[in-house]
């Protein structure tokens, strides 16, 4: 991957995006065990695979989802949060 | 030796000499079953055998031994870490390699340098004494020198770094070392093989046999393997092993890359790594420069790798060493960091009896790679880990009880 979709800017060189880690959903802080909790503080899901992650385009400050196989390193699509049915 | 390679040379035949035997058929069940072929499987086999007795083992590798993480890291040895845990731990690996060569009869080209961390700011040379204080009250050598001294150990480098980033001062490190990674791998599979235990190339591991939390057998591109005792030692790999035992953990892989430069006479007689400049290097014993960075920016599962990383690098170095400008690169490459969060790794026991875990080695595992076989025999062999990887064992996340590193290892491997 030298290229990457911004959903705001287009393709920009891979030099503009900054990682922000896997995609993952917080459980409730007052419902969710203590061992649940910290399994989401600190498990990663770390095998290969299609996954969600989120992308930081640095020069206009856009977060964005990105659904990318971390095994090949191909990108399937990248959308705005909440914009997944639109991408 | 010399009489034996005098005697090989006047003989008329030249077999190429073997380190061990080439095992193709499993038996149907071993004692113990090692997965990965790397030098902390290949260690911890040779001390299963040496110190416990347990010699009905197998160890299983994918591909040729060191061909993982093992045979492309930088080779850097070295115990001046940030907690007292870290530094006890690694000051007992170093310990070994400095009478391993001997141990294992086989030269490891290990070679005491020095190591300087150089600091480019007050913050950075505050992070330096707190470690040479830890160090120090651990009884491992290591303290703070200023300016003079770097230059008098390295007069090539260029203290104010073009002008951009000026040395301020720098944590030595008297034991700091660098060896030779295949021969450590090679020279713990011939030990291990002379007691009994079978090495496996070109065997991967595609499944666990779990039942009802017990760890049965393993399933291999050569069939079945029964088993009671499991080690996972696969480096980039964990990931996919952990999930075959439905272990969680916080490892991800990141890719690190490193490259070497042309020959050259010998100058560069210490190991330099620079924080800020994100650079590191040392002079190997055949005159390469051997130099690397941190971590590629994000998760992939892949050894590619990259021109912006020798760009980077490169220009980091002409920083230091403006006389280098007309010296090549001639070979990079790169291997899958299996990074936890506190930049410490994950050794012992798992929530799957009889399947132990040796993994978090990110980017600091080679130095480690004695100890780690020695204290994961031990808690193979007693099913319990021993005191000093405690420290290290999985369910400290958990605990919320962390062995943070990351100020001794993020760049400085
Ligand atoms: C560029 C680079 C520089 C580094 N520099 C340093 C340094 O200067 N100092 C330092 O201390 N550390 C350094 N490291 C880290 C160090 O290399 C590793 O932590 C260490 O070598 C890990 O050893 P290992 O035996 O655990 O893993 P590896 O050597 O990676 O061995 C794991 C083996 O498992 C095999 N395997 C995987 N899956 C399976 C399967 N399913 N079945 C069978 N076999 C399997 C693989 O083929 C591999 O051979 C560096 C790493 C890199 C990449």
């Amino acid at each position: 991957m030298k290229l990457l979709t911004c959903p705001v800017n287009g393709t920009r060189p891979l030099s503009e995006f900054v990682f922000g880690g896997e995609m993952r959903n917080m459980p409730d802080p007052a419902q969710a065990s203590d061992s649940a909790w910290a399994a989401y503080v600190y498990n990663r899901t770390g095998a290969p695979g299609l996954k969600k992650e989120w992308w930081f385009h640095s020069p206009s400050g856009t977060w964005f989802v990105a659904e990318r196989n971390t095994l090949t390193d191909q990108v399937a699509r990248t959308y705005l949060y909440g914009q997944e049915d639109k991408a | 030796m010399p009489l034996r390679l005098l005697k090989y040379a006047l003989s008329r035949k030249h077999p190429a000499p073997r380190f061990f035997r080439d095992c193709t058929e499993p038996k149907k069940s071993y004692d113990a079953v090692i997965i990965g072929g790397g030098g902390h499987g290949l260690a911890a086999a040779y001390y299963l055998a040496k110190d416990h007795g347990i010699t009905n083992v197998a160890v299983l590798e994918k591909g040729y031994i060191g061909g993982g993480n093992t045979g492309r890291n930088t080779t850097i040895v070295r115990s001046n870490y940030l907690t007292p845990e870290g530094v006890n731990f690694y000051d007992a690996s170093v310990k070994i390699y400095e009478g391993l060569s001997e141990e294992l009869d086989i030269n490891l080209f290990y070679s005491t340098r020095g190591h300087f961390t150089l600091a480019h700011t007050e913050s950075a040379l505050r992070t330096m004494r707190w470690r040479a204080e830890v160090n120090k009250h651990v009884g491992v050598d290591s303290y703070v020198v200023g300016p003079d001294e770097i230059s008098k150990a390295c007069p090539q480098l260029d203290i104010s770094c073009s002008g951009k980033a000026p040395i301020v001062g720098a944590l030595y490190h008297g034991p700091g070392s660098i060896a030779r990674h295949d021969a450590v791998a090679w020279g713990y599979a011939r030990g291990a093989d002379s007691m009994g235990v079978e090495i496996f190339q070109n065997t991967e591991v595609t499944g666990l046999d779990i039942q009802s939390g017990k760890i049965k057998g393993v399933h291999t591109s050569r069939g079945y393997i029964a088993t009671n005792k499991v080690l996972s030692a696969v480096a980039g790999f964990t990931p996919r092993i952990t999930n075959m035992a439905g272990v969680d953990t916080p490892i991800v892989i990141h890719p690190l890359q490193a490259c070497v430069s042309e020959p050259m006479k010998p100058w560069l007689d210490t190991i330099l790594v620079s924080g800020s400049l994100h650079v590191y290097v040392s002079q190997s014993s055949r005159g390469e420069l051997v130099m690397g960075s941190s971590l590629d920016p994000y998760e992939v599962h892949s050894t590619r790798s990259s021109l912006d990383f020798v760009e980077g690098l490169t220009s980091h170095m002409l920083d230091m060493f403006p006389f280098l400008s007309n010296v090549k690169i001639v070979r990079q490459w790169a291997g899958m960091a299996d990074m936890t969060p506190d930049f410490s790794p994950i050794m012992g026991t798992t929530p799957v009896e009889g399947f132990y875990l040796d993994a978090g080695w990110g980017t600091w595992g080679f130095k480690a790679t004695p100890i780690s076989g020695k204290t994961m025999a031990a808690t193979m062999a007693n099913d319990q880990a021993p005191e000093l990887i405690k420290p290290f064992r999985l369910s400290r996340f958990e605990d919320y009880d962390l062995t943070g590193e990351k100020g001794a290892a993020s760049v400085g491997h």
